[in-house]
């Protein structure tokens, strides 16, 4: 396949070449437009004014949501970005606005989540000067942003704004943040349309992949006898969730997810036994130490799944894919580095591959899975307690949905169990905050996975915690009506902390039993149905009326107070040392 | 085993990326030794020159994150014996010290050092060379009354380096032509450059 050398410089031809004079406003919509942007998150300010201005004229093609807190405006860019594998789109002011949207953009960072933030910025000459809502803050964002920039002058706009989407949109996406002064807003420029990027001299998003490295590593795999693969959410990110079912088909290759890989591969293929990480089955963590070639697929071995790294994997080979040339090797030390796009590199590892079954070393996951389902799970899901269990909540919503809904999770105990449980058919099914673990994720993130994906079922799965720290969306959900069910599992404590505190605390509850209000009501209060219960025998019919109602709905769900999740790799042990209870 | 490792970064040159360098190491807290910017050999690329002493696998993991840096075009680090180094000093002393000590004359004669200024109560004198030269120049003079000392960042150019010229015509390319990818992840690093 040979193409043609070209050095891609100047400007080809630009969309609409009748010259015209447009506000810097208009410029960023313009922008917009031409990136296919359809959804934007945010909320006004002095700072933004103009670009509200202009976006008032623009109501028939692009929609913009109101939220009530910026950061819910950045987690529900994300949730739009998980679901629809689109760019999620902020905008919001300066000083106070700008810095509500920093936890967004860590989280958006360090799950590769494509994002371009345009925050407003005083004037231009007013820089410095500790104004009325002035922040630094594209020093602030620096370390939270693939790529942010400050516009001060109204022509630069259209180059900035192509060169921002195509870096939060290509090789590893990321948060990129736009900083508009005013005056770039009002200023009117000669507009000469808009040419989106597609090339940058210093960036190299994606390598010509090395053939001889795909055929060592497909060696490796054909001579193994015990070859597990790991994924997560590279194989969603480059779209190659077909390219990865065939390649591990072919193979005959057991494998297994992080969270933010869960649904990649549905959750009842004949090949995924299970979760790993610090909650995950116990099979995947186990076995990790008795295969002998690790395949890693768009995953980049974070600490939550890999325990003590002197004491992971050490006795295998490990073949690592990833488009992240700074993740191979970083936590991990690899036999053979397979670096590229795993849409391009898995077809080519196929072709390698010879087709084979382990039919012994599969089944030893299935025993596995079996004694865990003996010790952890079978009580879980069926418990004999008076008090409900989250597992079951989960059980039964996955019989009611049928594993086609989108669950967003929020972060902790619940998040853990309704990762291991739920049942999932399609990919971009699962919505949750793996590497910060953001509490008050989930509610935002299900607005925005609603816009994203308006056809599907849209189920937010929050802690009594979690659903607290972002509770005033609830008015973004009421001033949109939009069909989102909340689904609140409440054990009345902040599970995860309190399940730690017990663990290896000596029970020494501190700070951890939190008060909660009643949630029904302050749904009402909202315009939003409900219900709140806490018998066994109300559970079905709860889920199905909640799933079935037709506008927004909010159930809750006492579950039991004390109630641990396992199994649990303890912090600073092996995956190993899992333990069951 | 720590050692100095100098890391040479090529960038466009534009504000602000001295910030996102500059993080990566205090978020890793990697103390600098030295930093220098300046031009290249080409218009419009700016170079950095990063002196740090940690062990090969610190430096091989923040080099590899630097490069993923959107304005960061190359980063290569290298020991002490690849490159060629070099340092500027300069020395405040009193006038009368100098006029009256032979010694002192002798003394800088020996490490090349020049006079930049000389005024009627003291003198300043500029020494270029490697650190431990630089260093005992102050030793021997603090004993005649030194009164002011500064060192300048280290610039530094890789002994088997051809220039950024090339590599600069790959990066513009859209599509690389196919020797040109090197794949330093694969294999011990044998040779700097492979162009």
């Amino acid at each position: 396949m040979t193409h043609p050398i070209t050095f891609d410089k100047t400007n080809i031809t630009p969309t609409d070449t009748t010259p015209k004079t447009i506000s810097g406003s208009q410029a960023v919509l313009e922008a917009m437009i031409a990136e296919n942007v359809d959804t934007i998150f945010g909320y006004p300010g002095g700072a933004i004014m103009p670009i509200y201005d202009a976006l008032y004229d623009y109501n028939d093609r692009l929609k913009h949501v109101l939220v009530r807190h910026e950061q819910g405006a950045s987690h529900a860019a994300q949730g739009y970005a998980r679901v629809s594998g689109r760019t999620g789109v902020v905008f919001a002011t300066s000083g106070p606005g700008a810095t509500n949207l920093i936890t967004g953009l860590a989280d958006a960072m360090i799950d590769s989540t494509p994002m371009v933030c345009i925050t407003g910025q005083v004037f231009a000459h007013l820089l410095g000067t500790d104004a009325f809502q002035e922040t630094d803050v594209i020093n602030i964002t620096t370390p939270v942003t693939k790529w942010n920039y400050q516009v001060t002058d109204a022509n630069e706009i259209p180059s900035v704004l192509a060169k921002a989407f195509y870096i939060a949109n290509s090789g590893r996406p990321g948060p990129v943040l736009i900083d508009i002064t005013k005056n770039a807003q009002i200023q009117q420029f000669n507009y000469l349309g808009y040419q989106s990027c597609t090339h940058i001299r210093s960036y190299r998003p994606k390598p010509i992949i090395r053939k001889e490295y795909i055929q060592e590593a497909a060696d490796l795999i054909n001579a193994a006898e015990r070859p597990f693969v790991i994924f997560g959410q590279g194989v969603i990110l480059g779209k190659a969730e077909q390219e990865f079912k065939n390649f591990i088909e072919k193979g005959g290759l057991p494998a297994a997810w992080t969270i933010l890989g869960l649904s990649a591969l549905a959750t009842d293929h004949e090949l995924n036994v299970g979760m790993l990480g610090m909650h995950g089955n116990y099979g995947p963590n186990v076995l990790t130490n008795q295969c002998d070639v690790l395949i890693a697929v768009g995953m980049r071995f974070d600490d939550r799944v890999t325990g003590r790294l002197d004491k992971y994997a050490k006795q295998a080979k490990v073949v690592h894919l990833d488009i992240d040339p700074a993740e191979i090797d970083k936590n991990v030390k690899t036999t053979v580095a397979v670096w590229g796009d795993c849409k391009e590199t898995l077809p080519l590892l196929t072709e390698a591959l010879q087709e084979k079954q382990h039919t012994a070393w599969l089944n030893l996951f299935k025993e596995h899975q079996q004694k865990e389902e003996e010790i952890v799970i079978y009580n879980e899901l069926h418990p004999t307690t008076e008090e409900l269990s989250m597992g079951e909540v989960i059980n039964v919503l996955n019989e009611l949905t049928n594993g086609d809904a989108i669950i967003v999770t929020d972060v902790g105990q619940h998040q853990m169990v309704t990762c291991r449980y739920a049942k999932f058919k399609q990919s971009k099914s699962n919505v949750t905050s793996g590497g910060l673990g953001t509490m008050g994720f989930a509610l935002p993130a299900a607005i925005g996975a609603k816009f994203g994906a308006p056809d599907r079922t849209v189920v937010s799965v929050i802690g009594d915690g979690g659903f607290q720290m972002t509770i005033q969306e609830l008015g973004t959900i009421m001033q949109t009506k939009l069909n989102v069910k909340i689904l609140i599992l409440n054990n009345r404590f902040l599970g995860m902390v309190r399940q730690w505190q017990e663990l290896f605390n000596e029970k020494r509850y501190s700070f951890v039993d939190i008060e909660s209000p009643d949630f029904v009501m302050v749904a009402k209060g909202y315009g939003i149905s409900g219900k709140s219960i806490e018998q066994r025998s109300e559970l079905r019919e709860a889920l199905a009326e909640m799933l079935n109602h037709d506008g927004p709905y909010l159930l809750e769900v006492f579950t039991g107070k004390e109630n641990n999740v396992f199994p649990m790799v303890p912090q600073g042990c092996s995956v190993s040392e899992i333990r069951l209870k | 085993m720590k050692q100095e490792y100098t890391i040479t970064v090529y960038t466009e040159n534009h504000i602000g990326l001295l910030n996102r360098i500059a993080i990566m190491f205090s978020r890793r807290k990697i103390n600098i030794e030295s930093l220098n910017t300046s031009p290249s050999e080409i218009e419009g690329i700016h170079r950095f020159t990063i002196l740090i002493n940690e062990t090969e696998e610190v430096v091989r993991k923040i080099s590899r994150q630097i490069e993923k840096q959107v304005d960061v075009l190359k980063v290569y680090y290298n020991t002490n014996d690849e490159i060629i180094w070099q340092e500027l000093a300069l020395y405040k002393v009193p006038t009368d010290e100098i006029t009256e000590k032979v010694k002192v004359e002798r003394l800088l004669r020996e490490f090349g050092a020049r006079a930049v200024v000389i005024r009627k109560d003291y003198t300043i004198f500029e020494a270029t060379g490697q650190r431990e030269e630089t260093d005992k120049l102050i030793t021997v003079l603090s004993e005649f009354g030194l009164i002011e000392f500064v060192r300048s960042g280290r610039v530094a150019i890789i002994k088997s380096s051809k220039g950024f010229h090339d590599k600069l015509k790959e990066f513009e390319l859209t599509i690389p032509s196919e020797e040109a990818i090197e794949n330093e992840l694969i294999g011990p690093q044998t040779e700097i450059f492979i162009v």
